[in-house]
């Protein structure tokens, strides 16, 4: 197309130039003491209100692999023989006395023992059961596990809400949210929080709400994506149909120019960041595509990954991961929805595990050989772990203790940390709370979590809440 | 175009300032270099910095304060009963907390290093300044009844209206600022349109108010607007987010629940400008109300609006905590603006609201009758109680076809002399049964069979898995042609049985009959028919007869010894099964017959509970079909003359059932029961509140609901908020809401017209819509904010009077456009030298672009609808799995707060637009700018069939192109088109129209894009261009404007 469009679109952008505006982050910034102008003219992007960060950060960005549906600690990654010893044996009233139970609310509980064999992996012995193969003997060396996890909730949309969010009431943001506050993203065409999610063919198809990746009281901004396996990848990317990449650049353009008309003639800084946004989705419509086409890597890395993509598997998306990290996505999220147990934990376990296996391993090697390991932050775990009581042949929800573990981004390699009782039931040693594990996360991120707050009805809210959280220092590298 | 990052707001430039604030984002901001002031007043100045930065430690609450020092009270800050001071009035340099504040000492200094909070220069100079000038103490203004300036008589419409504006001008000239001149009448007539009902003007619109000249124009207009049915719309949307209206549940599987009827009661509640105290009192309590009407039965479904669980494995109890706490942040939030909420678990921070507050004010709504666990509401969708709401045409429906229905039952009841006479015919065609009484019963699992007067054994005791239950007998009329087993409901019995099983279900596997004569062998009775009046067809996927059927109980266990006769669906009843005999069976001498009922289905405790065994010797065939029922057949056994008074009106009724004469209004009873049954079946449902005796109200320490140690607490009101000693009765949801509309309470008029204030320029007076608490933002017109309140309490709490009032100011007409200087003085707008320019609501998005494409249907109320929706956007929901389907027809266009309201997966059009979940009480959107936002308006199927209906409407307009194109600005933003964006637009429509007539194919695609049927009359290609000019203008920034 040529003039006039062109040349009112030119001339706008040239008179308006970078010095483009918004309230939001005019606010934002004016909240943080901090004059906007302390935004380097060369650096227009986004880059939180933590400028400088707390302290030197050691990661990037994160990777949270979250098994949803709430793996079993007893077959993955927490070996308890004692509780193979007792099998069929009532469970001892003084460990289950006034706890918290599910669905075996008022049932006989009954000690049930693992249902798989452990083995020591690698120079460090990580002791990880069978059923990961690849994970055990690729990377074990690199994870650092902890097996003294705790939680609030027993069910599973609560307690992703807290994993989350901090809280188990809904309307607070996601760690991804708040890291998109904070931080800001380092890249300027496609989302700093992504969201992906596997379903796969063994546990209960639990529900994920979207509230999991809501900026809840932070601006709408900062909200998670969810990238999708099928149609649209990111909804309304898409061009309407008969409309080419041209006729939309058509389109685009006019819009911009004649909102450029406006913005000579009112001067609303609104109006250029809404100009830049129509750039950012225009931008999106293409890099969204480019980033989902996986066709161009080469053959070993489909090998590694087990998946030439495109499937909606927890591989693929574990590519996908890798992509979007290394084009600067700051906090990428992928949810696969296969522990929910309850029945067949031996068979469902191996089933699940064999489907997160190689993706895993795939990943943590693939960063590994990009030297992106050491400012990528993995974080593999559930909501919540499962019973060492029968439910049937499988196992019910369980929050008084379970396994995460982490890897890369300036955790301790091939270390473990935390132990549960004899039984597997009760976190009895290095305790570890969901918002310490937050409160770790922001430290390797260069934030001080008791620093880094919002005031939201009155509080200074936090990730980490408003009981004390601590950094897990032994975790640290 | 380089210069935004992801989602990113750009601001490099200091004087980029705007009145576009996103509320949420605003109460962040404190301008850090403004002067400090002649005369330091605490609330303003001092009690924001002090509960920022000390309460956490030095405020109320009592568990976490150091150093036994208070700060939020006079008594802490000046010292009491001999305790020193932390202020020496008149001395700063004396006084502790200033010290303190400045000192260098890291023991010393406060706040403490790690609390991670610094007191700003400033804070410091306006402490200091606030002692030396005597160090004046406050209570929290919010708390403290209206200013008494505010609190005056009612005032006249104008005089109201001119006390506004002189109370925004003494604001200016404080500041030395002038108000801006009055916008045009074309963004006057729009702004009052978007924020009274939510519409953009019609170009009649426009025009009709150009030409009216006269000086009573504008209030015209509001005063049509007032009266719009949509004005109702406009504040339904505002009032649902704070009142957490949804269609789903939220929890887990996120399941539909039906609430509809209450968003039309919001609705027409504005519009009928309901006294806003009566509006209160009937969401907390209409089903407290005397003899309640359907309407404030509906209004009471506010209570049940609240989150809910069908998830399995849910604690009863702990949910019955989160639900019951919600609702005191819920009403707290929505009527009082305060935090009582964050005393759950300890003592309020910064508000002096206790725990014991908070579970008192819980305790309100311990009557409420709900679940904490919907076991099998995700099947069912019964989420506890719930009214029908037809509307008037349903009714009159309903009651025509009950009038045919008693007409038919009438004639159904009626006995006549023919009816008896053909009653004694049939009588003589019945077959007679004799019951049996055995001489021995036996179990083989040693289950108590009790043989009861009647002829029926009752099985009790022990309920084993599988059994054989055995019954011998010596005496049997001579002939028997059939065998009836009659299963019958008792009591004692799961369900009331007939079966053992938990369900009321039993399974019988085998029916044998065996003669064992005196001498020689057991001989089987062969049986050759069984019938039953119900087989079971649940739960039958593998069963081989394909249902429980009768005939597996006599088919010698061919297809496997569990399966048998069962009645799962029809448990609680009587049944029946007839065994007809292959030969005629008459006893020996000395013979015994047998009969074994043997249940062995492997699903455990499937026996039968209740039963009682006949035989018959009437010529075959002998089949259920044929038989009375067990209690009929019974009294026809007794000779006519010997029966009672009721037995001979029992039989004649049954008989009335099956007369031949009867038949045909029989079958006009069935025809019209079902057409009620299905009319019935189309009327909404709506959830109420029902009030039973109030659970116990404990305070649970930390907001464990585990711990049962807490003390029990009654309902009663925060008492920093009221004086009055606590009642002999016990208080209820209808003292909570006369005492929150009580002309005293300083919080609830004060929220409602700051609330008002930021629908109608963008911020509140008191920026914090959701805290006027200690946190909360000092009003920057407290006069003004309390005489509104006054004014609207005075008036009887009238909405539409306080929404008139500050529209018709001059405030409020002023222009919205900003200048340079005035960005530098007042970046806020905070005095108001201008109107706010902001983007309209994520509904009004919708409603716009469907309004000028001339596609929205103006229907008001109805249930919820569904909008295009992108496929497998709720693929994670589960429980059950669904697929949305779009709406059909006018379900298409309707407004958008009319959309479906699913809270796990909002439709992505609205939460683009930061149309909240409604999990909890929402009192401020925030208004974000995203390039999600950019993606829904350019490729969200209902904004290109907008853009294509919208050129068709060009297209239809007579005129050249240029015509064409002034027609659709005046459409879209009510002004004429400028030369400069005709020509860009001229030019975009060549280059597509070219483009287009060259690919017709891509023409039909994007024109067949929505329901709406591809017009014939046009050509393709040229509407494709115009579809093209079309988005383009829809996705203007100044078309989602209200400024």
């Amino acid at each position: 197309m040529t003039l006039p469009i062109d040349v009112a679109r030119r001339s706008f952008l040239q008179t308006t130039g970078i010095s483009l505006g918004s309230m939001a982050l005019q606010s934002l910034l004016a909240r943080e003491g901090r004059a906007a102008e302390a935004v380097s003219p060369t650096g227009p992007k986004w880059q939180g209100v933590l400028q400088p960060m707390h302290h030197t950060p050691k990661a990037k960005r994160v990777i949270w692999l979250y098994m949803a549906g709430g793996m079993t600690h007893l077959e993955t990654f927490d070996h308890k023989p004692k509780l193979a010893e007792l099998h069929g044996q009532a469970m001892p009233e003084s460990i289950t006395k006034g706890q918290q139970i599910a669905q075996l609310q008022g049932q006989k509980l009954n000690c049930f023992g693992p249902q798989h064999a452990f083995k020591q992996w690698g120079q460090s012995g990580q002791s990880i059961s069978e059923i990961w193969p690849l994970l055990g003997s690729k990377c074990a060396d690199e994870m650092c596990i902890v097996r003294s996890l705790h939680t609030d909730a027993i069910n599973h949309d609560p307690a992703h809400t807290f994993m989350n969010t901090g809280s188990m009431i809904a309307g607070r943001p996601a760690m991804g949210s708040w890291l998109q506050y904070g931080l800001g993203s380092e890249s300027d065409s496609l989302p700093g929080f992504v969201v992906m999610v596997s379903t796969g063919k063994f546990g209960q198809k639990q529900p994920i709400a979207a509230r999991q990746w809501h900026s809840g009281f932070l601006p709408g901004e900062f909200q998670g994506v969810e990238f999708r396996g099928t149609g649209d990848p990111v909804l309304y990317v898409g061009n309407p149909k008969g409309v080419t990449s041209k006729r939309q650049r058509d389109v685009v353009d006019a819009i911009q120019s004649l909102n450029g008309l406006a913005q000579q003639r009112l001067e609303d800084p609104e109006i250029a960041t809404r100009v830049s946004q129509y750039e950012l989705a225009f931008r999106m419509q293409s890099s969204v595509p480019e980033l989902m086409d996986v066709s161009k890597e080469p053959e070993h890395i489909f090998d590694l990954y087990g998946t030439k993509g495109g499937d909606g598997s927890f591989a693929s998306n574990c590519l996908l991961a890798r992509r979007l990290a290394e084009r600067g996505v700051r906090f990428i999220q992928l949810y696969h929805r296969d522990w929910d147990h309850h029945g067949a934990v031996k068979e469902h376990s191996a089933g699940t595990a064999k489907e997160v296996d190689q993706g895993v391993a795939a990943l943590i090697t693939d960063l590994k050989q990009r030297d992106m390991l050491k400012d990528t932050i993995i974080v593999f775990g559930s909501e919540f772990g499962r019973t060492p009581m029968a439910q049937g042949n499988g196992r019910d929800h369980h929050l008084a203790g379970f396994t995460m573990w982490f890897a890369g981004g300036g955790f301790k390699p091939g270390m473990s940390y935390g132990a549960t009782d004899e039984f597997g039931y009760h976190a009895v040693e290095n305790r570890v709370s969901v918002h310490d594990v937050h409160a770790t996360l922001l430290h390797l991120l260069g934030i001080d979590h008791n620093r880094f707050s919002y005031k939201f009805q009155g509080l200074d809210s936090r990730l980490t809440g408003v009981e004390t959280a601590n950094v897990v220092k032994e975790l640290l590298a | 175009m380089r210069c935004s990052g992801w989602f990113t707001v750009v601001c490099l430039n200091a004087v980029c300032l705007t009145s576009m604030i996103p509320g949420m984002v605003l109460g962040q901001g404190t301008a850090k270099n403004l002067p400090i002031p002649e005369t330091i007043e605490f609330n303003r100045d001092i009690r924001p910095l002090l509960s920022d930065n000390c309460f956490q430690c030095h405020g109320p609450d009592k568990n976490k304060r150091e150093a036994e020092l208070r700060l939020d009270t006079e008594a802490g800050l000046k010292g009491h009963d001999g305790k020193p001071g932390t202020i020496v009035p008149g001395k700063p340099e004396e006084s502790e907390l200033i010290r303190r504040i400045i000192s260098t000492d890291p023991d010393k200094k406060m706040p403490p290093a790690a609390s991670g909070k610094t007191v700003s220069p400033r804070d410091i100079e306006l402490l200091k300044k606030w002692v030396a000038q005597g160090g004046r103490f406050e209570g929290h203004w919010a708390f403290l009844p209206l200013h008494k300036d505010a609190a005056v008589a009612v005032a006249n419409e104008q005089a109201a209206v001119s006390k506004v504006d002189e109370l925004v001008a003494r604001g200016l000239a404080e500041q030395n600022l002038k108000a801006a001149p009055e916008a045009d009448k074309v963004t006057l007539l729009r702004r009052i349109h978007f924020d009274l009902i939510g519409l953009p003007p019609s170009e009649k619109d426009v025009a009709a108010f150009l030409q009216d000249q006269s000086p009573g124009a504008y209030e015209k207009q509001v005063d049509r607007l007032l009266q719009s049915p949509h004005f109702g719309e406009r504040l339904a949307m505002w009032w649902l987010d704070l009142v957490r209206y949804a269609d789903t549940v939220g929890y887990h599987g996120d399941q539909e629940m039906s609430v509809a009827p209450f968003r039309q009661y919001v609705i027409e509640s504005f519009n009928a400008n309901k006294r806003f105290d009566q509006f209160t009192a009937e969401q907390l309590a209409g089903d407290l109300m005397p003899n309640p009407t359907r309407e404030q039965r509906i209004a009471s479904g506010y209570n049940r609006l609240g989150m809910m669980s069908a998830e399995g494995g849910v604690q009863d109890k702990e949910y019955l905590a989160k639900y019951i706490a919600e609702r005191v942040r819920n009403a707290s939030g929505t009527w009082l603006g305060v935090t009582i909420g964050c005393a759950e678990c300890h003592d309020h921070k910064f508000d002096p609201f206790t725990t014991k507050d908070f579970y008192r004010f819980e305790a309100f709504f311990a009557d409420i009758q709900e679940r904490g666990l919907y076991s099998g509401a995700h099947a069912d969708g019964s989420w506890g109680p719930n009214i029908k709401v037809p509307t008037q045409q349903q009714e009159t429906q309903l009651a025509a076809l009950d009038a045919q229905i008693a007409s038919l039952k009438q004639k159904l009841e009626t006995a006549t002399p023919e009816l008896a006479a053909a009653q004694a015919e049939w009588e003589k065609t019945q077959i007679p049964w004799t019951v049996l009484k055995p001489d021995s019963i036996a179990s083989v699992e040693g289950v108590t069979l009790t043989a009861r007067p009647d002829g029926t054994i009752l099985a009790s005791g022990k309920n084993p898995a599988t059994d054989t239950y055995t019954l011998a007998i010596k005496q049997l009329p001579p002939g028997v042609t059939a065998f009836r087993l009659e299963v019958l409901p008792d009591p004692s019995l799961p369900q009331k049985g007939p079966g053992r099983a938990g369900n009321g279900n039993f399974v019988l596997s085998e029916f044998i009959a065996t003669i064992k004569p005196s001498v020689g062998d057991d001989r089987p009775v062969a049986i050759s028919t069984a019938t039953a009046s119900y087989e079971q067809t649940g739960a039958a996927g593998d069963n081989p007869y394909k249902k429980w059927a009768i005939a597996a109980a006599i088919d010698g266990d061919a297809k496997g010894k569990k399966w048998g006769w069962a009645v799962m669906e029809k448990v609680g009843q009587p049944h029946v099964a007839i065994f007809e005999t292959a030969s005629d069976l008459t006893l020996e001498n000395g013979d015994t017959l047998t009969i074994a009922l043997q249940q062995n289905l492997d699903n455990p405790q499937h026996t039968i509970g209740l039963f009682r065994l006949s035989a018959t010797t009437a010529p075959r065939p002998v089949k259920v079909t044929d038989a009375a029922p067990p209690n009929i057949s019974a009294i026809l056994a007794i000779a006519p003359p010997q029966r009672s008074e009721p037995q001979l009106k029992e039989v004649a009724a049954y008989f009335r059932t099956i007369a031949p004469s009867l038949q045909q209004s029989r079958n006009e009873l069935a025809a019209v029961e079902k057409s009620r049954k299905d009319l019935d079946a189309t009327i909404p449902t709506t959830l109420v509140t029902a009030a039973v005796a109030p659970r116990m109200v404990r305070i649970l320490r930390r907001g464990n609901w585990m711990d049962e140690s807490g003390e029990a607490v009654t309902p009663a009101f925060p008492a920093v908020l009221s004086a009055a000693a606590a009642p002999e009765t016990r208080l209820t949801r209808l003292d909570l809401a006369k005492w929150i509309v009580a002309r005293d309470n300083p919080l609830t008029g004060r929220v409602f017209a700051n609330r008002m204030w930021k629908l109608y320029f963008g911020t509140g007076l008191s920026r914090k819509l959701d805290d006027l608490g200690a946190q909360g933002d000092w009003p920057s017109h407290p006069v003004l904010l309390d005489y509104l309140a006054a004014q609207f309490m005075e008036s009887g709490w009238d909405v539409k009077r306080l929404v008139k009032t500050i529209v018709m100011t001059k405030a409020y007409r002023q222009s919205s456009l900003m200048n340079p200087a005035l960005r530098d003085v007042d970046p806020y707008n905070r005095w108001l030298a201008r109107q706010g320019r902001f983007r309209l609501d994520a509904e009004l998005v919708r409603d716009n672009a469907m309004s000028i494409s001339g596609l929205l249907v103006t229907q008001v109320g109805g249930k919820s609808v569904r909008p295009y929706q992108p496929p497998g956007y709720w693929a994670y929901l589960n429980f059950p799995q669904r697929e949305w389907q779009n709406g059909v027809g006018d379900e298409l266009y309707r407004r958008g707060l009319y959309t479906h309201w699913q809270r796990q997966y909002l439709h992505p059009s609205l939460l683009a637009f930061d149309a909240p979940c409604r999990e909890e009480c929402t009192a401020d959107r925030p208004r974000s700018n995203t390039p999600l936002q950019s993606l829904v308006l350019l490729n969200d199927p209902s904004y290109v069939e907008a853009a294509r209906a919208f050129a068709e409407l060009i297209l239809h307009h007579e005129g050249s192109t240029q015509q064409k194109l002034n027609f659709a600005y005046l459409r879209a933003v009510s002004r004429p088109i400028e030369p400069a964006e005709s020509q860009l637009l001229e030019k975009l429509l060549e280059t597509h129209l070219k483009d287009y007539q060259a690919d017709p194919a891509a023409a039909n695609e994007l024109l067949k894009i929505g329901a709406r049927p591809t017009p014939t009359d046009l050509p393709a290609a040229t509407l494709a261009a115009w579809t093209s000019v079309a988005r383009t203008i829809l996705n203007l920034h100044e078309v989602i404007t209200r400024n």
